[in-house]
This record gives C-alpha cells, structure tokens and sequence, in this order.
C-alpha cells in the first residue's frame, strides 16, 4: 500500500512537473505565436525579403568576383555603367549611372575618324565616351569620414585604434560622396593590379589599349615597393583610358569590339573611390579580413551590413541611393501580368534582404513551403511536390501549391549543355580529308541516336529544351519552327520536328565506315570513349543510359572518369575523346557561343581557348572574324546562319540542351519576371509583407499535442518501470529475477 | 605526471611532422599547382599568364619538396613544403586561397560547432550510461530484452534518417522549432534543441549497447558478489561500484573525442544550417585549398593527440592503482 502510494505521489509531482513545463510552452506559444520562426520576432511583419543561398560567396571585390553565386549580392551593390532593362526581350542595355548610352568613334591607324558604319578592318581604335549622371552617392562608408580639418578620419590607423574594431560596422563616423568619372578609371586600372587576379584581365587586355603593358608597369611597382603598401593607381597613368572632366571619361579599345558595350553592364566594371582602396589597403585591417573582397562599396540601392556567409548576408537599403524608377514599358503581356502595377515608383521597393545559408535542399524547401523563404528553386525531390504538366505540355503548380497561392515562373537559360567532340581525335574527328569525312559521318549518326528529348524527359524533370545549334533562345540567330531546325538530326513531319530514324543512323554510320558498328578495316567493333568527371553512385542511370543510345547502332561507349583536374588536363591536352561541357553566357551576343568553336579559341595549342572539342573550319573561322565586328543587322544575321549550317554539318558536338530554370514565388513576391543575365533586378521587387505575416500565422501554428503524448508515454513506461523497480530491490539474490 | 606530459608532448612533433608531410603529398598528387590556380579563377577566360601570377602571389611557384636550383639548406627550405608547413607549428595558419586569415575562420566557427556538439556529447554519455544501467539493472527481464531490440533497431537506422525524419515531424508538422538556422547567444537554444535531441538519440543505440556490455561484465568481477553478500541494494551495487570500475573503458572512447568537438559534424551542420567547422575542410579540399586542409588536418591531428594525453590523465583520476611515470 505504501508502495503504491509513493508511486502515486512520484506520478502527480511528475504529471505537475509535466503540465508546468507544457504551461511555459503554452505561454511562450501565446507571447509569440509562430514557434518554428527562423528570424528574430522583432523582424516579423517588416519589409524583408528572405532568401537562401548555397555556396558562400568567395570574393566581393568587383575585380575577381565571376560567381553566379557572388553576383546575386553584388549586383545589388556595385554599379557598372550600364544595366538590362528588366521587362524588355530581347535583353537591350539601358544607362544605369550614365545618362545616355555611350557614344562609340572609330579611329585609323592615323588617328582620323571613320564613319560609324566603316568596315571594321580600317578600324585601329574605338572610343567609349561615357557621361556619368551627376546625382549618384555612395554609401556611407568609413573611408570617406574626415575630421574637422578634412583630414580622412580612418586612413592612417593606429594600434590602438585597430584594437578596437572587429568588423567594419565598428568604425562609427561614416560619409559619402559623389561618383566621378575617376573612379570609373580607377577600377579599370584595378584590372591590372598585381595583387588582385581579375578573371577578366587576358581578355581585356586584347582590347582595353595599353592595359598589359600597365600591368607590368605595376608589377615593377609593388616589387619595389614593401609587401603591404597602398600602390596608390591614381599616380600611375593608363593610356587605354582618359578623364575628361568629373562625370566623363573615355575608354579606348583596340579595332572594333561591339560586345564591349555588354562588358559596360558587368560589375568588373563598377566605380571603386580610391578612398576606399586606400583605406582596405591598411595592413592592420587586412589582417581582421576588413578587405574591399568582404566589404564591398557601391553605388547600389542596397549595402552589405552583416557579412557571415556561414550563416547569414544581409543587404540592407543604401540611404543615398536615389533617382532610379520602375520601367514604364516593357512586353505587351506585361500589363496582363500586372508587371507594369509600379511604373514609375521610385525604386528599391524593399528595405531589407536576407539570405541565409542553406546547404541542403530539403530544409530549404520546407522553409519555404512554411513562407520563411519568399521563393525557391525546385529540386528533382521535390518537383513532383511542386510541378504538373498539363495536357497541352505547359508546366503549372500542383492544386496544393496554387492552394498555397504560390506561382511558378519558367525561363530557359542563356545556357547550353553539350557533348563534344574531340576533332583531333583519328576516329572522332580524323586526320587526313578521308578520314575527316567518314567521323563526321560518324558524328552525324550519334547525333540522331542520342535522344535529348528523352535525356530532358528523364533527367532534368523537363526542364529543358533540345538545342539545335549552340545558340539559345533570346539570342540573336536562335530560330523557331521548321528554320530553326537542324536538318541532320531532325526532319520536319506533321508540323513538328521529328527525330531522324535509327535506320538513317545506321545508313550514315555504314557509309563512316562502320557497318553495323563493325570498323571495316580491323573487323573489330567500334569502341568510343567518353570521359567524365568522377561521378557520384547516383548519375550511374545517367551514364548507363549514355551507353544505351549508342548501343542503339552497336557502339559500345565505355566511360573513362577521372577527377576534376585529370579531366581539365585531359581537354587541355587534346586527349579526351567524346566529354561534356557547358557554357553560361556572359552577354546575350550570339558571338558569346559561336566563338566556342572557333578555330583560334582551340583549347589545345592556345593559351586561354575556350574551344574544347578543337574544331577548326577555314570558312566558319573567316566569318566569326566577320560576325564578331559587326553590330546587329539583317547581314549579321545572314552570316551567323551560315555559320550555324556548317556546324550542324560538321556536328563537333551532340548539341545537348538549353536548360529551362523553374522558380516559385508565393503570392506576396510581386513583379518577377525571370531574367537570366541581369542580376541587379532585387530592385524591382515588392513584397506584401502583411499578407507574409498573416499567411505565416496561419500556416506554422504549433501544434502542441504532441508534446502531451510524449509526456503520457513516458508515463506509461516510467510506472511499470518503478513498479519493477521497486521488485528487484526487494528481491534476494540473483537466482530469483524479477517476474 | 609532467614528466611523462612533457614526454608525450615531445612524442607528438615528429607525429605532427608526419601528418603534415602525408597530407602534402597527397594533396599534391591530386592536385598541382596549376589545378589549384585554374579552381581558383574560375574556367572563362584563364590565361596561362594569370595562372603564372596566381603561383607567384600565393606562393605556389617553387618546387614541392627540394629545390635543385637553390643553394644549401635552401634547397630544403626554398620549397612549397617547408615556406607552408613551418609557420604551422607556431599556429599561424596563413591566409586561405581566397585572401581570409584561416585562424579567424576557425575562431568564428568553432563556438557553433561546440554549442552543437558538447551537449550532444555530454547529454548522450548522461543519457546513454543511464539506460545503460538501467538495461543491466533489468537483466534478463523483458525491459533488458526490449531494450536490446531497441538499440539494435536505431542502430541500423541512417543518422540522415533521424534528422530528416525529425525535421519533418518536429519543425514540418508540429511547428514546434524552427527547420534550421542559427541565431546569435540566447536565440540560439530553440535552433539547438531539434539537432541535440536528434544527436543523443541516433547515438543511442550503438552507445548503450557498449555500456550495456562493459557493465555485464563488471558485473560477474567478485567484488560484485561481494557489495551482494554485504547485503547491498541492487542499486547501489550498480550505481557506487560498478559505475565507478566501469568508467576505464567509458573514458577511454569519450576523453579522446572532447578535444575533437570543435571540430563539429558536417551532417548535422549542413542539415541545421549550423554555421560550424563540420564543413570546412570538405569545402576547402572541393576547392583545392590547401592551406584550409593543411591547418584542419594539422587541427585534427593536434587536437587528437591532446585527447590521447587527456585520456591518460583521466584514468589516474579514476583509478588511483595508475600512475603516468
């Protein structure tokens, strides 16, 4: 009885001790309703926008960043000259700092004018003149802090002041000041510096006038100079680049360079004060990881005030940006889509952005699924979740996501994924002129046989549409219908693009030489190579699936994988055989893909070539050197038509596919319109942030029984446990265990 | 003690050496320096020039482990091994590729992994010896039988499983704790909660199991019989003596992973967004960093060392029998 009753009165001090602590819970629920809440509550029903990113971001410094990952913060700091307009298609660039598009003069060799529409060959010099505006501010920055006697207030620091800054936002006096033409210049000259690795600085150095040169200069400079002192570019003149007055400047680019102009929109091209390099330049602040590299200074609507890339980034409003408006014009279906609801509000919409480091995707879709992320990439997991097609093909959401009031916005990427040919290879690409004819055969019949549509089908979700040449959609030589087709893998039945039969392959690889995948001369059969980075257990579908259409007219392909670097060296080499490579654009130029193949661009023999499968052809080399001179125009087009013909004639690659990205947006993410090659766009985006909160109420109330269930079954164990307890002490011995 | 201290520490250079070396090589076999130059700036547009430049900035242009060229000693010290191993030994770890001071990295995230991983550890061994006892306690009943089935079925089960699994019930279902995140101080503990009852549970099984069996086994020693023939309660019989004689073993596997700790878990920390130390040498070896893998394995290596030497001053601790001469 006794017993009994200590059980009794150990279960009520536990059933007491149970209900305070699910009291607590049920107050704190009250105090603050949404318990799954990632963001401080203080935060809750504020104009944020919330995303997510991966990778952590390397560099800041407009110099060296070339991530997608990095420009998502940098385009929304720096400012190149030039921007995309953000409805319009085809992509057009508009002024961002300057106040017309810059004006383009052509010069000879003697110096003397040439007229605008002058064959590019007489063309020795072209000059940029940009005119900047002349209301731009600058963030509030330390750099720019002066004393009373207009001395700058941090660029000498001393020891004992560094002692007492952590991170940038510990310097407590701020300035700003106007953008002028000489920070323009300043960043260009960065290009060379010797300290800072400009991805860019090979090739602009082909163009930009005297930029090598000014390189070495610098380079002599800083040898000489001790290892942490400021070199100071101002003092060091560039010739390629010229100050006219504060808000104009000159660029001098060597012959003619039409795509120049889309450079002017790349944040390699931002104002950089010389105030702020010289303040980053101090070796006591580099040594905290205060660089220009973490804390970036723009001209931008936002600024970077936490920089934790472990964990979080924050960008919030820079105060002295201003004079910059929402479009006013844009697509005819815009207004039918309510993207022209702003026009002519003063931009940013948004006062805050945070992005918060995700790692893995399933976290990252069930935080935006509970409205923690205002939007979301799909994975492969959870497109199905996400993503149904209907019966005419077109993707839409699931009924539980249009529940959800959520929308899905798709766009194919300026983007190609495909698979090359080595053509210095004897059996894909041939030696001699024989040889050479019976691989392209060759090439063309794997060409019909590799089914991209399937390959979409299967392994990008759909995602994705079959590339007929390496141009993209968007991009001026990219054709639609029955044009648009490429005649050696497909013909055009019933209105559509049919793949060319099996049969056709066969024929085509008979005539190559290899009936029946049979080499004629050795009686051996054809065995082709095709090599890969190390793969992960999961693309061994992908890679099964690879040797399954070449099976198709019995060729037997046999992987070869090798880490990233034997893969790189292999290409670099010329040793590869049949890889896979991509291609992002930089601009939307058609020149930007077709100098992919060019003869010269050949990865094997050159120093920079981008032009991995080696393919050289006289007269496609003749008339790049002829396209990539010319502004756009009907002749233009003409000559990259004939251009796409010879590739799809020579097939040097399987053509692959141009990936289409699917994004979701909640109901409250207002004017998004998907655009693949400007990155400053945060701008233009508005949140309705009180149906936010109220749709995050109602969707992540706790649900508190289960904390009840788990305390009663805990119970329910805990009192048979005591009772045996109990039992066992007050048994004697070990030859009488408990029952 | 110290003596024997002194000796050990003595003991860990040339280890220290080694592992530095083998780490180097194999690093380099992988990856020349030229790899690391192409990684580093990015596959558009590199010129061999750049590469060259890249080399000469961060040090990269010398020979790997002899220098033929040079004079002297020189020829061992005017190498990439002996310019980037020897500032090791008085930790200064240098700048990663991408111009970060690496001992600054590893401060800033040592303190999430540890807010991760102590409780965890310490939770667990709390937890775990716990039921353990109380299995040995119930032996041969069915709560000892149940038990066993227990450990066996969340031993088998993938620790990926548990935090998806957890996440899904807890912060996708129940909304009772945020998915994943991490807030600074206080606001910390609602992210913590979800990964460190997740982390004592999917330890469990395979912990308990072991204390079950060093318990078992103290438990036939005659000193057992003994505390028993005294007519000792089985309680304190388990709680004051076979504790105590249990605790050698125990000690052994969980002293050498305290100094470990910082090191910090890369699933759970990617899973939880914990913004911890889990990753960084994973991200560092992707990116052919090696000074962030050089200093992380040098890291590791310390750090177990000063386990091994914490363990063995533990047992003098727990066993006045054992002295460290």
């Amino acid at each position: 009885m006794f017993f009994s009753f200590q059980i009794l009165v150990f279960s009520k001090k536990f059933l007491r001790m149970s209900s305070l602590i699910v009291l607590i819970l049920f107050l704190t629920a009250c105090n603050e309703a949404i318990w799954n809440n990632p963001y401080p509550s203080d935060d809750s029903g504020k104009n944020i926008l919330y995303n997510a990113f991966a990778e952590r971001p390397k560099h800041l410094d407009p110099v060296q960043s070339y991530s997608s990952n990095e420009i998502l913060f940098t385009a929304q700091i720096y400012q190149p000259p030039l921007q995309y307009h953000y409805l319009k298609r085809p992509y057009a660039l508009i002024p961002q700092t300057v106040d017309k598009m810059p004006t383009v003069q052509y010069f000879d060799e003697d110096g003397n004018l040439l007229s605008a529409d002058n064959e590019s060959n007489h063309v020795a010099y072209s000059v940029y003149e940009l005119s900047l505006k002349q209301d731009i501010f600058y963030q509030p920055h330390p750099s720019f802090a002066r004393n009373d006697q207009g001395e700058f207030l941090y660029h000498d620091l001393t020891r004992e002041e560094l002692q007492k800054v952590f991170k940038l936002a510990d310097f407590t006096q701020t300035n700003t000041r106007k953008l002028l033409s000489e920070d323009y210049i300043y960043q260009i000259k960065r290009l060379a510096h010797p300290k800072l690795h400009s991805p860019i600085f090979g090739l602009m150095a082909d163009y930009i006038v005297g930029l090598r040169e000014y390189a070495d200069i610098l380079r002599k400079e800083a040898g000489v100079a001790p290892n942490d002192e400021y070199l100071d570019l101002r003092s060091f003149p560039l010739a390629g680049v010229e100050r006219v007055d504060d808000y104009t400047f000159r660029i001098k680019i060597k012959g003619k360079y039409p795509q120049f102009m889309y450079w002017l929109a790349m944040p390699f091209f931002s104002p950089i004060p010389w105030e702020a390099d010289r303040f980053y330049a101090q070796a006591g602040l580099i040594k905290k990881n205060i660089t220009l590299d973490w804390y970036p200074i723009g001209t931008g609507p936002y600024m970077l005030t936490e920089n934790d890339p472990n964990r979080i980034m924050v960008l919030a409003r820079n105060p002295n940006f201003k004079g910059e408006f929402y479009p006013s014009e844009g697509m005819p279906d815009d207004i039918e889509k309510g993207l022209l609801n702003d026009a002519g509000k003063p931009l940013p919409f948004i006062d805050k952005i945070i992005f918060s480091r995700e790692k893995e995707s399933i976290p990252r879709w069930n935080k935006f699924l509970q409205g923690y992320y205002d939007a979301s990439g799909i994975s492969s997991d959870s497109f199905d979740q996400a993503v149904q097609v209907t019966g005419q093909g077109e993707a839409t959401v699931t009924e539980a996501m249009e529940a959800q009031g959520m929308r899905l916005e798709t766009a194919v990427a300026p983007a190609t994924y495909y698979i090359g040919f080595n053509m210095l290879d004897p059996v894909v690409g041939g030696r001699n002129e024989q040889e050479k004819a019976s691989a392209r055969k060759l090439r063309q019949a794997i060409s019909i046989v590799v089914d991209y549509e399937e390959y979409i089908s299967i392994f990008a979700n759909g995602r994705g549409i079959p590339a007929q040449s390496p141009i993209p959609p968007g991009i001026t030589g990219y054709r639609e219908g029955r044009e648009g087709v490429n005649p050696i893998v497909y013909k055009w039945q019933d209105g559509k693009a049919q793949r060319r039969s099996i049969e056709e392959a066969n024929r085509l690889l008979a005539e190559a030489g290899y009936p029946n995948g049979i080499d004629n001369k050795t009686g051996t059969p054809l065995v082709l190579y095709f090599d890969v980075t190390a793969r992960s257990a999961d693309d061994k579908s992908l890679l099964d699936w690879m040797r399954k259409q070449f099976r198709k007219i019995n060729i037997q392909l046999v992987v070869r994988s090798t880490d990233y670097n034997r893969f790189q060296d292999k290409i670099r080499k010329g040793n590869a055989q049949i890889f896979e490579w991509g291609w992002n654009a930089d601009y939307p130029d058609p020149e930007n893909f077709l100098f992919l193949l060019y003869g010269p661009q050949r990865k094997v023999g050159s120093n920079s070539g981008n032009n991995a499968a080696n393919y050289d052809n006289a007269e496609y080399n003749r008339l790049f050197e002829q396209m990539e001179k010319m502004e756009d125009s009907p002749k233009r087009e003409q000559i990259i038509a004939r251009m796409v013909d010879i590739l799809r004639e020579d097939t040097p690659w399987l053509w692959g596919y141009h990936p289409k990205d699917y994004a979701l947006y909640h109901s409250w993410y207002h004017n998004v319109k998907p655009n693949k090659l400007s990155y400053n766009n945060i701008k233009y985006s508005r949140i309705d942030f009180v149906l936010r909160e109220q749709k995050r109420r109602e969707w992540n109330e706790p649900v508190i029984w289960p904390i009840g269930a788990g305390v009663a079954v805990l119970l329910l164990f805990l009192v048979p446990g005591i009772i045996a307890y109990r039992r066992r002490q007050r048994a004697v011995g070990l030859g009488k265990p408990a029952e | 003690m110290l003596n024997y201290i002194f000796r050990r520490i003595l003991y860990a250079i040339p280890i220290l050496v080694g592992v530095n070396l083998i780490t180097f090589t194999l690093f380099f076999v992988i990856n020349t320096p030229d790899d690391m130059a192409r990684m580093h700036l990015g596959v558009k547009h590199v010129t061999d020039e750049a590469i060259m430049k890249w080399k000469l900035e961060h040090g990269y242009d010398k020979p790997l482990l002899y220098n033929p060229e040079a004079e002297g000693l020189a020829k061992l010290t005017g190498t990439i091994f002996f310019e980037k191993s020897i500032a090791m030994f008085v930790f200064d770890f240098g700048h990663a590729d991408d111009g970060r001071d690496i001992a600054h990295e590893i401060k800033s995230r040592m303190l999430p992994s540890l807010a991760i991983a102590l409780p965890i550890f310490l939770l667990g061994l709390l937890a775990h010896i716990t039921f353990a006892l109380v299995m040995v306690f119930f032996r041969m009943t069915y709560i000892d039988f149940w038990g066993v089935v227990l450990c066996v079925a969340l031993m088998s089960i993938s620790s990926l499983f548990y935090i998806i699994g957890g996440q899904f019930l807890v912060s996708k279902l129940w909304h009772l704790v945020p998915i994943s995140g991490y807030g600074s101080e206080l606001d910390a503990g609602r992210f913590l909660l979800l990964p460190i009852i997740i982390g004592v549970i999917s330890s469990a099984g395979a912990n308990v199991r072991w204390y079950r069996t060093i318990f078992l086994e103290e438990m036939n020693k005659e000193y057992v019989r003994t505390a028993r023939a005294k007519g000792l309660p089985e309680s304190i019989v388990l709680f004051r003596h076979v504790l105590k004689n249990a605790l050698i073993p125990i000690l052994t596997g969980a002293v050498v992973v305290i100094p470990l700790l910082f090191l910090g878990s890369l699933i759970t920390e990617s899973f939880f967004g914990i913004p911890g130390l889990g990753s960084y040498t994973i991200e560092a070896i992707n990116s052919q960093d090696f000074a962030v893998v050089r200093a992380m394995v040098f890291l590791g290596s310390l750090l177990y060392i000063v386990g091994l030497i914490l363990t063995d001053i533990s047992y003098t601790l727990v066993d006045p029998r054992i002295r460290l001469e």
